[in-house]
């Protein structure tokens, strides 16, 4: 079983790395990209026999460690097998 | 007085607080490696600066689960006296000792350089031999020391008295300019609720010397030395109030 998750800085705290990226998109011609913000992304391979103990084992270590409650949220997505996109 | 100096992996000024402590002001000192599960009968534990575990994934955030930690937090329980210097502020923070976290500094660029900051109180095991409102010309060297609390939290901190220290210019005025990373509201330092847990960003162990620019984070040694001496903390009444 695999989860990713998805650490980003709270809608009200400020991130620094987002506004300097966005500020440098602006400055490469790309006005309609109007915000960035810039998160953490984490792939956990899962011994987890259902989709629900993934989550709640990715839940788990995301309030650990993955994520700081201060200044950050996440999101996880479960998927049942390895899916992978080649570009 | 014994002082412990705990090393983390990637921890480059215990060293720095280790020659205050042992060389610059005569006292018993110790380095703590972060696998072992006690203080060896410290009066003062110091987790100093650096880069611990490498600041992967966040600036203190493996090192909080370190064994010694476990030692540290029953020691600061009992009311011992714990300074967390730059990196040790983070894994103070990253352990939930002291409140708030920290972000990259504003303008994304790591500072080098001397500060300097107003001592807000003076009733904390580290600040008591300073005058109120003492300005400390004293380095600072980090990427990541944008402090950040939530407003209520900010209030609740304001109202405990629990802001430590504050970035001025040198005529002891807050200034956007003074404010090195951007943290709110000018914090560099600040204490838990019993006052007897600080942590601040600027690094006092590396100004107990002329030699090396500055003296003025001697106070901060003095400070705990003195508050040792008396047999009970400062701060304490207070927190029991």
């Amino acid at each position: 079983m695999r989860a990713r998750v998805f650490v980003t800085l709270k809608p009200s705290v400020f991130d620094p790395q987002g506004k300097t990226i966005v500020d440098a998109l602006h400055s490469l011609g790309y006005g309609g990209v109007e915000d960035v913000r810039q998160g953490k992304y984490f792939e956990l391979e899962l011994a987890a026999e259902s989709s629900e103990n993934a989550r709640s084992l990715a839940s788990e270590v995301a309030d650990k460690l993955l994520a700081n409650p201060v200044i950050e949220s996440y999101r996880i997505e479960v998927v049942d097998s390895p899916s992978v996109t080649t570009k | 007085m014994k002082f412990a100096v705990v090393v983390f992996p990637g921890s480059n000024c215990d060293h720095d607080a280790f020659h205050a402590a042992k060389e610059v002001l005569g006292q018993d000192a110790e380095f703590v490696w972060h696998k072992e599960t006690d203080l060896r009968g410290a009066d003062v534990v110091i987790l100093p600066g650096g880069f611990s575990h490498g600041d992967y994934l966040r600036t203190g955030a493996i090192a909080r689960f370190s064994p010694v930690m476990n030692a540290v937090k029953s020691f600061a329980a009992a009311g011992g006296p714990v300074l967390g210097i730059c990196n040790g502020f983070q894994i103070l923070l990253e352990a939930g000792l002291l409140p708030g976290a920290m972000l990259r500094n504003r303008d994304l660029k790591f500072h080098c350089e001397h500060v300097h900051v107003r001592v807000e109180q003076t009733d904390t095991p580290f600040t008591l031999a300073c005058l109120p409102k003492q300005v400390l010309r004293i380095p600072i060297a980090h990427g990541e020391g944008n402090y950040f609390i939530a407003p209520e939290e900010l209030r609740r901190l304001e109202q405990n008295h629990q802001i430590v220290f504050r970035y001025v210019n040198a005529g002891g005025e807050v200034t956007d300019e003074a404010n090195p990373n951007g943290s709110l509201d000018s914090i560099a330092g600040i204490c838990n609720e019993q006052r007897n847990v600080v942590g601040l960003m600027p690094h006092p162990e590396r100004a107990c010397e002329l030699a090396v620019g500055s003296a003025d984070g001697l106070v901060m040694f003095e400070s705990v030395i003195a508050a040792l001496a008396q047999g009970t903390l400062p701060g304490a009444e207070r927190a029991s109030a």
